[in-house]
Order: structure tokens, then sequence, then C-alpha cells
């Protein structure tokens, strides 16, 4: 264990049994254990019977490593990937409903900001404009910061998915049960 | 193909589970259940008086003899009341299946009556915990579920029953195979790193080994009895690792930790090499981890994935099952030592030998007052340390540990890592059934013995010839030592003068009941109590301001032990205001 190392931003992924109560399971894992969860989002995989998880949590290295040893101790969990090891994507949604009135040019600031983030816009009212953008966080965070100014009525986020990237010869070397990591 | 209720399918699967011991207490949406049960005589039903008295009869069940307890109670309540016996098994390792009904399947969420959503509530105390929703998944979950229960890092798994299932019929199939893509424990041990930490022992000059409870689960006792007769490596165990190495060897050393053996703790300290067997370096045995074997390389050997690295530093890591593990590691160190010969250990033997004498396990004996050692150590020399021994939590718990000399694995049952008052009774009484000719004792406080009473009402009805000691020392004894040294003797609730007549009581209940004032009746009465038969309560009188040492303070580093009780603090405290305190609760 490396004393003191700092605290990273983790991507994990996990297959878990899609059944009733499992979500609760990994949750309550990580509020029992009093780790974080930055976000949280799940879906079914290409087996049905398999429902896929990524979780952001932030963590040193000791903390992390038990994060993925508790979640692969749990028996619905079928595989743990913590993607952050190696070359990964990772992409998020948001949705933001923004108002358009406060200034004249309001309406077409709305506009240039989505056109940069190449945000589209999915919803709109008189007042108000509803813009969707997938990207990394720093993109939405961005995004975000240039609209607040307009005024933010609703904001929701999807919570990020990620998935790790193809390599040749890429080996993922956390895998359900992995004490022994050659000293 | 037999049509049958769930009831029925039930009892078939706990039979084809090899189960022919229940601990329960029945209730509305079980009554079918229990009502199958009672037409079948294979299974024999423990009626506790409480549904925590059967999850603890279970435990010292299933730890007196490796099986799989098994518990049968009914919804709400019922259920609620097993959720310590659930997290004191989950804390120890011990494999259970906890069976609770529940109420039908239309109406869960509905707060029906005796409704309680204990999947939820114990999801956090269970390995793991099942919710079955048809009857045609029942026996796939039993399966699972005592497969789970006993094998990896053993554990309790409950099994929630709807009423509707119970009742429904279907065909019974038992399935021959189960799959659980998602469970599938590592029991062989890395070959590379055992023989890296056979290279590390012959190499080291003063190395330990720490042993705990794994041990014993995985029956590695005798392995590990080989082992440290080839290496002649010097042995401590845990708490729960009690039994898993003769209390009497030359190379043992005594418990280690909080109130563990100076030899023990300055063993660890001092140490080279630690070799961690089943253990989880639990914070009762670390003291400051900071300042815990700061010399050491660190070997560990465990079952579990998740206890490795998770509070302390770790050179070779194993996971496995300890006696595959601890044979590979016979088998390399005997190579090594053909052919480069083992590290001679004489001068470390003698070091500890040193410390051994400088602070050996020690009271003040004394000829009037009965000190609550000397009826361990009277108890054990009476018994030649040939029987099972039980306790509940406190200072007795740590004189038992301490003065009785475990022998053999399986016969010491205590909750270590939860510290359940209250367990130490039940569990004896599940002990008793498993092996009817043996002898138990439960060895209790008169704080501990009142969290679960209620049970001499089941060891007098079904004649279970439990021995029960109980150390009356009027005080909640770990508490009032704690309050004494750390809190100005402010003795805050924990005097308890006000305890029942124990030896009327017993009576009330129809167990045989002696007691002991002085120091020279205690042999009288554990000769008397150990040869009365059925089950028998021995009351003892003992000094009610005795403590346990050696004691590390909490957060203390191992190596500041204490021997004595530290000076009162100035102006708050001391003994003038103990009494007064006292004689205000007593009035």
């Amino acid at each position: 264990m490396t004393p003191d190392s700092p605290q990273k931003k983790h991507h994990i992924q996990i297959l878990v049994e899609n059944r009733f109560g499992v979500l609760t399971r990994v949750a309550g894992l990580f509020s029992a254990r009093g780790y974080n969860i930055e976000s949280l989002s799940v879906g079914q995989g290409i087996d049905p019977s398999v429902a896929q998880m990524t979780i952001v949590t932030v963590g040193d290295d000791r903390v992390v490593e038990q994060i993925t040893k508790q979640l692969n101790k749990l028996i619905d969990t079928i595989k743990v990937v913590d993607l952050s090891e190696s070359s990964f994507v990772s992409r998020e949604t948001v949705m933001v409903k923004v108002n358009t009135t406060t200034r004249p040019e309001d309406r077409q600031e709305a506009f240039r900001i989505a056109e940069i983030f190449r945000a589209h816009i999915v919803d709109t009212s008189p007042s108000t404009y509803t813009l969707m953008v997938t990207g990394e966080e720093e993109k939405i965070e961005a995004m975000i910061g240039l609209l607040r100014p307009l005024g933010i009525k609703e904001l929701v986020r999807s919570g990020a998915i990620a998935i790790a990237r193809e390599e040749p010869r890429h080996a993922t070397r956390t895998q359900k049960h992995d004490g022994e990591l050659p000293a | 193909m037999v049509k049958m209720t769930g009831a029925e399918m039930l009892l078939e699967c706990l039979k084809k589970e090899r189960v022919s011991q229940i601990f329960g207490y029945p209730g509305g949406v079980v009554l079918p259940v229990f009502d199958a049960l009672y037409k079948d005589p294979s299974l024999s039903v423990v009626l506790t008086r409480h549904e925590q008295g059967a999850v603890h009869a279970a435990e010292g069940y299933a730890r007196t003899t490796g099986e799989v307890g098994v518990v049968l109670v009914t919804s709400g309540p019922g259920a609620t009341n097993t959720v310590t016996g659930l997290a004191d098994a989950n804390m120890d390792s011990i494999p259970l299946v906890v069976i609770t009904g529940q109420v039908p399947t239309k109406m869960i969420g509905n707060d029906a009556f005796q409704e309680a959503d204990i999947v939820g509530i114990s999801r956090s105390c269970t390995k793991h915990n099942f919710l079955v929703r048809s009857i045609s998944e029942l026996p796939r979950i039993v399966k699972e579920a005592f497969y789970i229960a006993r094998s990896g890092r053993p554990g309790p798994v409950l099994v929630d029953i709807p009423k509707d299932v119970i009742t429904d019929r279907g065909d019974f199939r038992y399935p021959e195979t189960l799959t659980l893509r998602g469970y599938n424990p590592t029991v062989q041990g890395n070959r590379w790193q055992i023989r890296k930490a056979a290279q590390l022992m012959a190499k080291a000059k003063k190395p330990v080994l720490y042993v705990g409870g794994g041990v014993i689960a995985s029956d590695s006792h005798e392995e590990l009895s080989e082992l440290v007769s080839l290496s002649r490596i010097p042995v401590t165990l845990t708490l729960m690792g009690l039994g898993a190495f003769p209390g009497t060897h030359p190379l043992f050393m005594g418990m280690l930790g909080m109130h563990g053996t100076y030899a023990a703790n300055m063993a660890v300290h001092h140490c080279d090499l630690l070799i961690a067997v089943g253990a989880r370096f639990d914070d009762r045995v670390t003291g400051k981890i900071a300042e815990f074997s700061p010399h050491s390389k660190v070997i560990h050997i465990d079952i579990d994935p998740t206890s490795i690295r998770k509070n302390f530093r770790v050179d070779v890591p194993v996971v496995g099952d300890a006696r595959l593990i601890l044979s590979d590691l016979l088998e390399d160190l005997r190579k090594i030592r053909d052919e480069e010969g083992l590290t001679p250990l004489e001068p470390w033997h003698q070091q500890i030998e040193g410390w051994k004498e400088e602070h050996p396990l020690t009271y003040k004996k004394d000829p009037e007052v009965i000190k609550p050692q000397f009826v361990i150590e009277k108890t054990f020399d009476l018994t030649g340390g040939d029987c099972i021994v039980s306790t509940d939590v406190g200072q007795h718990q740590m004189w038992t540990a301490q003065f009785f000399k475990f022998l053999t694995p399986r016969t010491w049952l205590t909750s270590g890592g939860l510290g359940t008052m209250g367990y130490g009774f039940p569990a004896a009484i599940g002990a008793q059934r498993a092996f009817p000719k043996r002898r138990v004792i439960a060895v209790t406080g008169e704080g501990s013995f009142m969290m679960n009473i209620q049970e001499m009402a089941t060891v007098a009805s079904l004649e279970i010839p439990v021995k029960i000691i109980v150390l009356n020392n009027k005080y909640l004894g770990m508490v009032r030592q704690w309050q004494e040294f750390f809190y100005g003797s402010r003795y805050s609730s924990s005097f308890i003068g006000q305890s029942p007549d124990f030896v009327k009581l017993a009576e009330a209940f129809g167990v045989a009941g002696f007691r002991a004032t002085r120091a020279d009746q205690v042999e009288e009465v554990l000769l008397k109590g150990l040869s009365t038969k059925g089950p028998v309560l021995m009351e003892f009188m003992v000094d009610p301001e005795e403590n346990v040492f050696p004691m590390v303070p909490a957060g203390g580093s191992n190596i500041e032990m204490i021997f004595e009780a530290p000076p009162p603090a100035p102006a708050k405290g001391g003994k003038t205001g103990r009494k007064e305190k006292d004689a205000v609760i007593t009035a």
C-alpha cells in the first residue's frame, strides 16, 4: 500500500446480474464503507441478464483497491474493471434549460454557444432553449460555465458512461478475485 | 415428479443439504413450515425463547461442527430479531442459513401485519440474501444459499420466503449443480507467491506466525502444527484463532493485541517477518496501526481478497484456502530445508522466553475474595481442557481467553468482531445440541447473561446440559474498567448491583443453581456443578474491581501495555468520588 498516495478520479466499470436489488447492493456498499460516488449510471448490457454500471469515484490507491475488491466480493458482481488503469473513453450527456430573455442578445448567445459546443436544441419556448450536449466532463463544465450568465432554469446530467479503448494486446488487469498482485 | 408445497419443498432442500438441526421460533407466515416439521421427524427443532437466541445457537452449532447452522423464524419482528446474530456471524465468518417468512408476495410493500423489509435490512450484515419470488426458484435459491454460506470466506445468508410461496404447490427437483458466474472464490494459492513466502520464512531471524479464525474455519490446524514443527516459528493467536494451536505448546506466546500477552505483543513488534494466516489485522489486534510491527516484512494468507491491504501493508499476499496454502508452503519449506537449511531461531526463542518471564499472565491471588481468573484457571484444571467453552463479551471473555488454555480447534466460541453481549449462552446451547455427550461450559458475566437469560427455559425444557458459570462482579466490568482508567472513575451506568438472585432464578427456570462467595468454595462449587446432570448455573461472587491486564489503551501502540491501573487524574474521580456515586446508585 502506498501511504499518502494522491486522491485520483477513477472510472469503474461493473457488470452485474440484472436482478432487482443489485443497484442497492452496489450503492449500499459505497455508503456503508464511506466511499464516495461522483456519478453512477446503469443500463442493460448486450446480454439482457447483465446490467452494466459505470461508477466515477475519487480516492487514493488503497481506497480504490478496496472499492474494486469489495465490489468483486458482491455475489451478483460478474466483473469489475478500473478503466483508469489504462486508456478509456468517457462521455456524459447533459440537458440544460436556459433562460433567453434576461438580456436582448441572450437568445442569439444561447444559440451561438450551442453551435460552438455542437449541442442540440431539443426544446424551445419563447423564453427558453433546452440544450443537450454529450462530451467529456471538461466540455460539459465549460458549456455550463458559459450558459450560467444567461440563467440556467434546470439542468440534468446522465452521469458518465465509459468504455475501454481497444488496444492491440491490451490487458485488463483488474479481474474478479485479484488479491494477488505480482509484488 | 412429486408435487409438494413450498414448505415441504423447503424441508426436502434442507435434507439434501444434510441438515438435521434447526433453531427457530414459529409465527404467522411460517406456520405451514412448522406444520411440515411436525410431520417430519428427521429434522429436529430447538425452540429458543427469542429469535436472537436461535441465531446465536445456530452459530454455536456451526462453529463446533463446521457445518452450516440453520435458523427458521417468522416475518416482521421474528426476522428483525435475527439482525444482531446475522451481523455477529458476518463479522466472525460463521456459515448460517437464516430462513425468514415474509408476507404474501402481493402484500409486500403494503405495510402488512408483521411485514419488514428484511432483505433490505439485512443486506449489509449478511454475505448475501435472497427473496424467493416463486416456488419454482425455491430449490435453486436454497442450494445457492448453502453453497455461499459455507464456501470461500463463510458467512450468513438470509432467505426470505413469502407466505404464498410457502403454500404454493410445485414440482420438486433439487438442482445437481449450480452456476454463480459472479461468485468463484479463489482456493488454490498462487504458487509463485507461496514460494516467495517460503523463502522469506527460511531466511527470517525473528519470524512470528499470527494466526486467526481462518485456520479454524479451513480446518488447517494440523498443517499449522506441522509448519511450526518444521520451521520452529513461534505462534500468537487472535481471539478468534484460539484453539488453532495448543495453548500449552512451548512455542505458543498467547493471544496478541489489546489484552494480549506481553511476549506476543513484543514479539510482533520486534519481528522481522510477520506471517498472518486467516487473520484480518483487526484494530483490537494491531492497536495504533502506524506503530504495529514496524520492522517486519509481511506475508498475508487469507481467503478474502478484501482482507488484504485493507488495514495493513503487505509484501507477499496469498489469496486462497489456508489449508491448501499451508500444505504448499510446507512442501516448499521442506525443499529449502533439504537444499539450503533453515535459519536457526534459538536466539529469537530465547528473547521471547525472556519476555514471557518478564511479564507472564498473572493476577494477585487472594485467600478470601474470589478472583475471576482463579475460577477460569480452576475450570481448566478440573476439566483438563476437555470441553467446549463459550463466552459472552467483556472482562470474563478476556480472562477466559487468557487463562483457559485451549488445546483443540472448535472448542472455543466467542463473539470476536461484533462483540455481542448475550452471544455466549445460546451459542453453548447450539454446541451442546451438536455434541450432546461433550461437556459444554458457558462463561458469562451478570451483565451479558441478562441479555439472553430467557434461554434458561430452553435448556430446562429440552434438558440441554449446558454448565453456566456466571462471574458476578456487580458491574459491567469492562465498561467500569475503562471508566476507572480513562473517565476518572466516574462509573456512569456501569453499576448493576440490582441483578436478580441468579441461583433462585435458575431454580425458577428448572435449572440447578450453586453459588460461591469465598475463594475456598470455588473448587467445591465447580466440582458439584460440573458433575450435576442437566443444565446447571454456578454463580461466583468475584472481586468487583478486578481489571484485565495487560492492556493496551485504545489507540495506543501495542508495546505500550499497562499492567496496573493508571494513577487517577487529580481532582476528578478517585476512590472517594466513586464510593459516593455508588452509594447514590445503590440507593
